[in-house]
């Protein structure tokens, strides 16, 4: 496919790890902010690549890991009511609440549909004006202006059967969550490449500044992810810490100001929770005034339900990158995909899934029986 | 989750900004997408789509430079080796 297989050659990757050899000089800690580029590390062995003295840690950047449970449990509870459609991406359906998931709640009956995009949940809305229709609004930057344009349409036909219970969180704040711990070891990062192609990358700056950190705004295929590593080892080399822009195919400085403006017309900024973290000011995106009608949360009045963590699995730390996912004790062994004890077992991008995926035979041997045991 | 996809664009239609959509082929597979967000795309431009939203067109020119990088740096790394020697 274009744009995509000249960025996996193995040859030109041999390259970009050579260069990368050449320059490091001294250990240095990076950190990929998204779950998509998490899982093309570890899919296409990235970090294999690597000198020794570089670690990659692995980000909080997918939305179904850091959903916190609060959520799940009132996703749960709306999906459970006899009047309510309610439409998620399918990953959300198998992250654990306190005692069952969303998969749980539909082979119990509730009538609970999986979509590509918000705007088929809004199509099911105009379909069945006597059913509640809930969109399940998981998302970082990237996703936001489709929701935003999903409400946007929802407010101009007046389709009144239609909510949201939204769960949009924003990578800035994290990432200086992360750098203000006292835990933190990340010495520069990959920005997300696809949350830049909406936002643009002005607002990282003062962050690379304040901080002190290299950030390359990085794209999702092999070659991307290594010229990313490469730019940000030169400038820890350099002693540089700029914001840098290595997927220019599709990132430009200023973002994309259509879709900009309509996320601002549309959600405000909030304070949010992130499971295993506990709340971040200003780090998510709510309804404003204005759109409050489509907020599922005050329309079934659970608006002010909270409920805690529990403590079972370490996918806080993991987030942070203050642990890997094999250094859990429960990793492939309690904790499975298929029977998963926190979201980052779940979603096909969070770190904990993509090691069991791809890498759970070298890792731990000792957990499984190879085929013909 | 954050995942988008670049599909060529086949055909536009919808006169209003909002509703403005079009057909993507992804390598054969053809899909539904709102164009809302990329008003100056055209036929025949590659969009990155996420979730039926084009979020940007992709430059053909910048799509490159990742190879342009990659020379530049194995002259320089030849400029400094044949300097070693």
């Amino acid at each position: 496919m274009k744009f995509i297989d000249e960025y996996r050659d193995p040859k030109a990757a041999a390259r970009f790890a050579r260069a990368i050899r050449q320059i490091t000089s001294r250990p240095w800690t990076i950190m990929e902010i998204c779950g998509g580029q998490t899982h093309a590390i570890v899919r296409f062995g990235v970090d294999e690549l690597l000198p020794q003295n570089i670690t990659l840690v692995h980000g909080p950047g997918c939305p179904v890991c850091v959903t916190p449970v609060e959520l799940i449990e009132k996703a749960i509870e709306i999906a459970a009511r006899p009047d309510v459609v309610f439409c998620s991406f399918g990953d959300m359906l198998r992250v654990p609440g306190i005692s069952k998931d969303l998969l749980t709640v539909k082979a119990q009956g509730g009538d609970i549909r999986i979509v590509y995009s918000p705007l088929d949940a809004l199509k099911i809305a105009r379909e069945n004006p006597s059913r509640q229709v809930v969109f399940f609004a998981v998302g970082f930057e990237t996703t936001a202006p489709a929701n935003a344009m999903t409400v946007y349409q929802a407010f101009q036909s007046d389709i009144r059967n239609f909510s949201l219970l939204v769960a949009h969180v924003l990578v800035p704040p994290a990432i200086e969550a992360i750098l203000s711990s006292p835990a933190n070891q990340v010495r520069g990062f990959l920005a997300a490449g696809h949350v830049c192609a909406v936002m643009g990358y002005s607002e990282y700056e003062p962050i690379a500044r304040r901080y002190h950190v290299p950030i390359v705004v990085t794209g999702f295929e092999p070659l991307d992810i290594l010229q990313g590593i490469y730019m940000t080892i030169r400038q820890l080399e350099e002693g540089r810490a700029e914001v840098e822009n290595q997927y220019t195919r599709a990132v430009s400085k200023d973002g994309n100001r259509p879709a900009i403006d309509l996320i601002r017309n549309v959600f405000e900024v909030v304070p949010r929770k992130w499971r295993g973290v506990g709340e971040i000011p200003a780090s998510g995106l709510g309804l404003k005034a204005k759109y409050v009608a489509f907020d599922a949360e005050k329309r079934f009045g659970i608006a002010d339900r909270v409920i805690e963590e529990s403590a079972l699995c370490i996918s806080g730390s993991i987030l942070q990158g203050i642990k890997k996912p094999h250094e859990c004790p429960a990793f492939g062994s309690t904790c499975t995909p298929e029977h998963p004890l926190g979201a980052t077992m779940v979603s096909t991008e969070g770190a904990c899934a993509a090691y069991y995926r791809y890498r759970r035979v070298r890792l731990s041997d000792s957990f499984f029986p190879q085929p013909g045991d | 989750m954050c995942l988008a996809v670049p599909g060529k664009i086949v055909s536009i239609e919808g006169e209003d900004s909002i509703l403005r959509s079009g057909r993507v082929d992804f390598s054969g597979i053809v899909k539904q997408v709102n164009l809302a967000y990329v008003p100056e795309a055209k036929i025949g431009d590659y969009v990155l789509v996420h979730v039926g939203f084009a979020i940007n067109i992709i430059d053909e020119e910048e799509a490159q430079k990742v190879f342009e990088y990659l020379r530049e740096m194995d002259d320089l790394a030849e400029l400094e080796g044949s300097e070693a020697v």
